[in-house]
């Protein structure tokens, strides 16, 4: 709309006609407070705190509702209006029990603020205060009545922003309560229960302390913590989490997740993996010592120095008398990029083996091969809040990356957007679908050759062939299309749907993996066949840029054995040494560990799962909480991963990476470019930044440097040595360095070789287990997932079936 | 013929319910009178009301709740077979409508919002009812009882318990 120019407090200010004045004052720099207005949700004025004088206007103006027009002249600041908001405190605080001191939101309320702000302590209300009993609605959520202001916050973010209507008002007036949706009287233990998703965006919008969380009520005071802002571990989305973190005698503990500054790509949203599922890292059942099995059989726990001279003397033993074809490697999801990119350096450079992969989960390779020679094609998370138009092909967003479902709801609701959506299954995104289309069982395929112009597809692709005819004439209408294509796809009907998306122009595409880093390990050539940034291994030519990896690491120039090959490889005997970091490949494909009983295996786990259970050495991991680093989101957005807690005896698996190169008599500073450019001396000690943020002098210089955005790069425990080898080597890595260290998001494109005539998407077309999608929902989170309490909690917390009205019905509009 | 299998009203009302659907511009304007048809057959808001209610006009149970708990003239409970309502409004209230109410409580030995034993009565102080010109009034089911003193509300109360004045809803045979 055009812009007009109106005046607040005496300045003139331009924005576009019909603006909201708070989100224009805001603009400006002006405060005007207000409870109930949340930007993105519907408008309510509710609260009465953002009143304004408008000049020839007899009664005072809710800034959250006032649209602007040319000339309008406000006043925000006179002694008027703060009389007004003084008297809205007044009688808000008419029945607020004043518990600040041990109200979770003490310290960080906005009713607090506020009455701090204009001063409301004496009341002219003199009616003795009407206290209810807290209730526990869920695990996770909790409802103090009495501290409830009724700004509806909780109840719009619940429908409007999650779909899922869970909380609703009952009564009216003063008896008005705010109430979730399975009442008291049709509950076994007759109290009053939440049916949803329990992502806690509701607490995340309360105001004040009226909602409050299952994991963090009553432990500490904001102010007591350190507040980390990170990445979370969990999906593939990638969202900024921020951790509250506490000392402990063995470390720092996480006591709180949250979206504390909503600083992140994620913007408001966090889901209930990233609030609530960090207290994995704080369980008794993690390992905290390096393990050994001795003759008989047992794990013994060691010092580092014994396991880790056992592991490198055994691994060099092994390399050189059985070769290092005899050896696999496994890496994890949840690695930072650095850690992946050195473990496949280390497994190519020092144990010279390309036997190396991971538990993919989407098919990355044929993604960035089928995008190989476009540029500008690959999308951010954040395209998904602004594409006029989205197709979704298989995948479930709600359930497996929460925040793309909620960044589409959002585009559809405040932007109008068109989302087209394709699908086996009746996913609960189809709320919002423009046009959903059952797609049939294993029809995938057959509807990218259809939508490519095969009409003989057809039948295979869906049962209603009409509406699959009116669903291809939408798309093909669309003039820019964002493609968001669900890990159920791969291989070549993978390359065939990004194919038909390239013949549109303007067409964005991502692929959506299942964790953290799941994308960042495929980048970062935790592949067989594949060297960082999906060059293809093959014969080193000197000329060719692309031999340039290979020809640093002297790494073997034949592809290894993928991660089902290394199996069978231990099968027939000829797997000598199986290394495994952050991952539980026996649990996820079903090995049987008997293939395994001739090889010496190692693992690097936080936990004794079913992988760690059968190894020789088990050693202590760090989890992505515990590390620096950075990480790679599904759609290639890279991000900052910090430090936030601690735990006595575990180490980064970076760190352990090198010392047992080290171990093995590697050049450690070969593996990790760390110490001064010139190599002409400098400071070698490590400067804490593997130990965190309690540990002396050290830390504090360290921390000061990184935050003059100064890079310490001093020890070859350094993840920053190996991002300036990543940003120099990988394609597609070319990062600004800045943007990272300031905690912002940036987006990098896959960057593959386009490929040679005669190889190709070779595995995936005839192995197709070999990309498994884990199929997480809300409440699982691969073999983390179990480790953590409050998850296992969640699951089985569901009201009886009868009452379950979510998955269901549709709500109305 | 009811669009709702094994619904649990009356062959007509659930027939005017398929009706009263179709005559607003979305669903959910229906939810009100809706259940104050409801209340009239069933004699209150039941569960079962609520369920089907919400099913009818694809809301969820919750927003049923929710406006159900607003309006004080929807009850959850049953009232008993005459639903006293005496207004103690401004008007009503000037006019000596607490001493109308402090009667009937006395005469039917019952409290606001209680219901006699033998279920014949129940009384609920209630706002005002649009009856201002003549008041005191008071309501009993939906017949209006205006300029009220206690002598000629034991007459109303013993005709009703006489059975000798019909509600105009049963007169219309419904």
């Amino acid at each position: 709309m055009a812009d007009v120019t109106i005046t607040v407090d005496g300045k003139k200010i331009t924005a576009p006609a019909g603006s909201l004045l708070i989100e224009v004052c805001k603009s400006a720099g002006i405060e005007i407070p207000a409870f109930c207005y949340y930007p993105g949700l519907s408008l309510q004025a509710a609260c009465r705190m953002c009143v304004v004088r408008q000049e020839k206007v007899p009664k005072l103006q809710t800034a959250c509702t006032t649209q602007i027009a040319e000339g309008q002249v406000f006043f925000t600041d006179t002694p008027e209006v703060i009389q007004a908001r003084k008297a809205t405190l007044q009688m808000l605080l008419g029945n607020h029990p004043l518990d600040c001191p041990v109200c979770d939101a003490g310290g960080e309320c906005e009713l607090q603020d506020m009455t701090f702000k204009y001063g409301a302590a004496d009341s002219f209300y003199a009616e003795p205060k009407n206290h209810r009993e807290e209730q526990k609605w869920s695990p996770v959520v909790y409802f103090d009545r009495p501290r409830c202001i009724l700004c509806y916050r909780c109840v719009r973010t619940c429908s409007e922003g999650m779909d899922v209507f869970a909380l609703a008002v009952e009564n009216r007036g003063s008896s008005s309560t705010i109430v979730p949706n399975v009442p008291a009287k049709l509950t076994p233990d007759n109290l009053a229960h939440l049916d949803c998703e329990q992502c806690g965006m509701c607490i995340d919008v309360c105001p004040v302390g009226a909602l409050t969380s299952g994991t963090y009520r009553y432990k500490t005071r904001p102010w007591e913590m350190n507040h980390v802002a990170t990445v979370c571990t969990h999906c593939g989305d990638g969202c900024k989490t921020t951790l509250g973190v506490r000392s402990t005698a063995d470390g720092s503990e996480i006591v709180r997740g949250d979206n504390r500054d909503k600083s992140g790509i994620n913007s408001d949203f966090l889901c209930n993996k990233g609030r609530y599922a960090f207290d994995f890292a704080n369980s008794s059942e993690r390992i905290t010592q390096p393990l050994v099995r001795q003759p008989n059989g047992e794990l013994k726990a060691v010092s580092w120095e014994e396991a880790l001279t056992c592991v490198g003397k055994k691994f060099a033993e092994l390399r050189d008398t059985r070769g290092g074809k005899t050896i696999g490697v496994i890496g994890g999801n949840r690695l930072t990029n650095e850690e992946a990119y050195l473990l496949q350096k280390f497994a190519r450079s020092v144990l010279h083996t390309n036997n190396i992969d991971h538990h993919r989960t989407a098919d990355y390779v044929a993604f960035a091969q089928s995008l190989a020679g476009t540029t500008g094609r690959a999308a951010s998370l954040r395209e998904t809040l602004t594409a006029p138009a989205v197709l979704l092909v298989g995948g479930d967003p709600t359930n497996q990356s929460p925040a793309t479902a909620w960044n589409l709801r959002s585009n559809v609701r405040l932007n109008g957007a068109r989302l087209y959506i394709a699908n086996t299954a009746e996913i609960k995104l189809r709320r919002q679908a423009s046009a959903f289309l059952q797609v049939a069982e294993y029809g995938y395929g057959a509807l990218a050759a259809f939508l490519a112009g095969d009409d003989s597809a057809a039948n295979i692709a869906a049962p209603d062939s009409a509406a699959l005819a009116s669903f291809r004439d939408a798309i093909r209408s669309e003039e820019s299309l964002l493609v968001l294509i669900g890990n159920d796809l791969r291989g070549a009907e993978l390359k065939r749907l990004i194919d038909f998306g390239l013949t549109i122009p303007g067409t964005k595409f991502a692929l959506l993996a299942d964790y953290a880093n799941s994308r960042g390990a495929a980048d970062m050539g935790l592949l067989p066949d594949m060297l960082p940034g999906y060059t293809p291994i093959g014969p080193i030519d000197t000329q060719d840029p692309s031999s340039r990896i290979a020809l640093e690491y002297r790494s073997p120039t034949t592809p290894g054995l993928d991660l089902l090959e290394i199996f069978e490889a231990a099968e027939t005997g000829n797997l000598s040494a199986f290394y495994v970091v952050g991952s539980n490949p026996i649990a996820r494909y079903a090995v049987d560990p008997a293939t395994l009983k001739n090889t010496f295996v190692v693992v690097q786990e936080m936990f004794l799962t079913e992988t760690a259970a059968i190894a020789d050495v088990v050693l202590p991991a760090a989890n992505l909480y515990e590390k620096s680093g950075s990480v790679t989101n599904s759609y290639g957005d890279l991000q900052q991963v910090k430090k936030a807690g601690d735990r006595a005896g575990v180490r980064s698996d970076f760190e352990t990476i090198v010392r047992i190169a080290d171990k093995m008599g590697a050049d450690v500073r070969k593996l990790v470019p760390f110490g001064p450019v010139s190599n002409a001396g400098g400071t070698r000690a490590d400067m804490g930044q593997t130990r965190g943020a309690q540990s002396g002098e050290a830390d504090r210089h360290a921390v000061w440097l990184t935050a003059n955005n100064l890079e310490p790069r001093l020890s070859p425990f350094d993840p920053s040595a190996i991002l300036d080898e990543i940003q120099r080597l990988v394609p597609g890595y070319e990062i600004l360095r800045l943007q990272l260290l300031s905690g912002n998001d940036q987006h990098l494109s896959p960057a593959a070789a386009p490929i040679r005539d005669n190889a190709g998407l070779v595995q995936i077309s005839n192995r197709r287990d070999l990309v498994l999608p884990a199929g997480d929902t809300l409440f699982t989170s691969g073999s983390l997932g179990r480790y953590s309490a409050i998850l296992n909690d969640l699951r089985q917390f569901r009201p009886r079936q009868s009452l379950i009205q979510i998955d269901v019905q549709t709500a109305s509009d | 013929m009811s669009t709702i299998a094994n619904s649990i009203f009356s062959p007509e009302l659930a027939a005017r319910f398929d009706k009263l659907v179709t005559l607003y511009p979305v669903k959910r304007s229906a939810l009100v009178p809706m259940l104050l048809y409801a209340q009239d057959e069933v004699g209150y808001v039941s569960e079962a009301v609520i369920q089907e209610v919400a099913q009818r006009l694809d809301l969820f149970d919750l927003d049923v709740r929710s406006v159900l708990s607003y309006y004080s003239m929807l009850r959850t409970k049953p009232a008993g077979k005459y639903n006293v309502q005496v207004c103690t409004n401004i008007s009503c209230m000037l006019r000596g409508g607490y001493e109308i109410l402090d009667h009937c409580k006395k005469k039917l030995g019952i409290e606001n919002k209680q219901t006699t034993p033998d279920g014949q009565f129940s009384l609920e102080e209630v706002e005002c009812i649009g009856d201002c010109c003549s008041a005191p009034a008071m309501q009993v089911n939906y017949e209006f009882h205006d300029e009220l003193t206690p002598d000629k509300v034991d007459e109303i109360l013993d005709q009703y318990a006489a059975g000798k004045i019909l509600d105009s809803t049963q007169k219309d045979g419904k």
